[in-house]
């Protein structure tokens, strides 16, 4: 069980620093989904024995981080028509350093970190400290609003890794109400995004702080 | 007795066969029905019967690049276990010698590339140990990775792994190890994204740029080498990616092939859904194929 789950870690942890070195914006959403979907199995794993709550609240994530998340995004791409992040703050290749710095951090914090003794040997805490951390890094060097969209979205799934931690003590309404709350936030982004495009005729965070008549 | 016998044959004998599934996979891809699975044989066999053109500016140096690349493949191919088979050649710490045979193929083959005084030539030669400056690190991190792991420095037993087989705290390290192998083998055997091997354009080539004076057998030599090059990183990659033995040699032996087969068409598959990556780009690949082995190590040792 734990061999699995560390499997999907690890691949979790390698699709952060995949986002963090790609500037094609679809790539990098398709990439995002892929993730959520696999945190989506997490519960599955996590769980010795299944129950309803635990079914429900993997099915909800994989079919609202998987599918219906991207989806938005990319029609709102598709109706922005931009492909790239041109000229991120930090460079790639800076961002793929400084994400892989966070990564080993998290690495090294997480081994030092008194946690209950089920939870020593999976991942979970080091790949949702990593990936915050990562989620982070691109919301803050990106600035096309869709970009950050994106770090919004690894950051959740940082929290959502977190959260598996406590899914005994949490109940499926929580679970729920983050995912509807997370559904409701990229929503609306991406109708800003659109409104964005079209009074600034670029998707440039940076344009927002001029103000027009 | 058999083993030793089976191992070399298969040495000799199979890689060829994987550029001919790589082909018949982009074919089936591209909606063609390409060349038949044995051409890359048959591309040998032709080459062979070719005469050779030297240029008068080269010396022993370019007749002796393939030469010394191909034996430098097939020794390393020895050293190698193959699936269940124990490799011929084994003695501690012949993963140095493993990683650097590679590294003297590349010296020869660069040199010989140089010989020729051709300016794209030494272009290809430059970006070549470029780029092999970055995918050196990632292999020696990743048979550092396996040698912690499975507590030996000779290959045969770094990559079968300790007898009771890998505990639960190596897998994700493996994972790690095992997609940083892969991009290793994709740079080391030339594959798209890193590199394009059907590519006609001298400016954008990087290992066939190199062979381009070369001709006849000698090429045919190359040629060769190569596929048992990619033959050689692929069935080390397997060992990560799928350690499962039965114990019989003949299932353990098809087993293997099929899996090597398998990996061809992964190959192939990649070539054909993927843009080979702007040249400036292929270093970021490179790196993190490097990270993620150090992360794998990290993993492993905290």
């Amino acid at each position: 069980m734990t061999d699995a789950l560390n499997a999907i870690l690890v691949i979790v942890l390698v699709m952060n620093l995949f986002v963090l070195g790609t500037s094609r914006i679809l790539a990098v959403i398709n990439t995002v989904a892929t993730q959520g979907a696999l945190l989506g199995v997490i519960p599955l794993l996590v769980h010795t024995h299944l129950t309803i709550s635990v079914v429900l609240t993997s099915v909800a994530a994989i079919v609202l981080k998987g599918v219906v998340i991207p989806s938005i995004m990319i029609r709102a791409l598709r109706d922005a028509e931009i492909k790239r992040e041109v000229e991120p703050l930090i460079g790639l290749l800076p961002s793929i350093m400084l994400g892989a710095l966070a990564t080993a951090f998290a690495l090294l914090f997480a081994g030092e970190l008194p946690l209950a003794g089920e939870h020593q040997s999976a991942l979970l805490v080091p790949t949702s400290i990593a990936s915050v951390l990562v989620g982070f890094i691109i919301l803050t060097s990106r600035f096309k609003a869709l970009s950050q969209v994106i770090g919004y979205l690894v950051l959740e799934n940082g929290i959502f890794i977190f959260g598996m931690l406590l899914i005994d003590a949490m109940p499926l309404l929580v679970e729920m109400g983050v995912l509807l709350d997370l559904f409701v936030g990229i929503f609306v982004i991406c109708i800003i995004v659109n409104h964005i495009n079209r009074a600034f005729s670029s998707l440039d965070t940076r344009l927002l702080a001029s103000l027009k008549e | 007795m058999t083993e030793k016998i089976i191992h070399v044959a298969l040495l000799l004998i199979l890689p060829p066969l994987l550029f001919g599934v790589i082909g018949k996979t982009k074919a089936w891809f591209a909606g063609r029905v390409g060349p038949p699975l044995l051409q890359p044989y048959y591309d040998l066999i032709k080459l062979a019967r070719k005469s050779m053109v030297f240029s008068r500016t080269t010396t022993w140096v370019f007749r002796a690049g393939p030469v010394v690349t191909l034996s430098a493949a097939l020794i390393a191919g020895l050293m190698v276990p193959l699936g269940a088979l124990d490799s011929p050649i084994a003695f501690t710490g012949d993963l140095i010698l493993f990683a650097y045979l590679f590294g003297l193929a590349r010296f020869f083959t660069t040199s010989a590339a140089l010989d020729t005084g051709s300016p794209f030539e030494g272009m290809g030669s430059a970006r070549e140990v470029t780029f092999a400056c970055l995918t050196e690190p990632a292999l020696f991190l990743a048979l550092l990775v396996l040698a912690k792991a499975s507590g030996s420095l000779m290959l045969t037993d770094l990559l079968h792994g300790p007898a009771e087989g890998f505990s639960s705290g190596m897998v994700a390290p493996l994972v790690l190890v095992g997609i940083g192998l892969f991009i290793v083998l994709l740079a080391e055997t030339c594959r798209i994204p890193v590199d394009d091997p059907n590519t006609h354009l001298e400016l954008t080539m990087i290992h066939e740029v190199m062979v381009l004076d070369h001709s006849g057998p000698l090429f045919g030599v190359i040629l060769y080498a190569s596929s048992i090059k990619m033959f050689v990183l692929g069935s080390v990659l397997l060992h990560v990616a799928f350690p499962f033995k039965t114990g019989e040699v003949w299932i353990d032996v098809s087993l293997f092939v099929l899996e090597i087969l398998f990996l061809s068409i992964l190959i192939g598959t990649i070539e054909s859904v993927m843009a080979r990556l702007q040249m400036r780009h292929v270093p970021y690949l490179l790196i993190a194929a490097t990270l993620f082995c150090s992360f794998g190590f990290l993993l492993l040792v905290r």
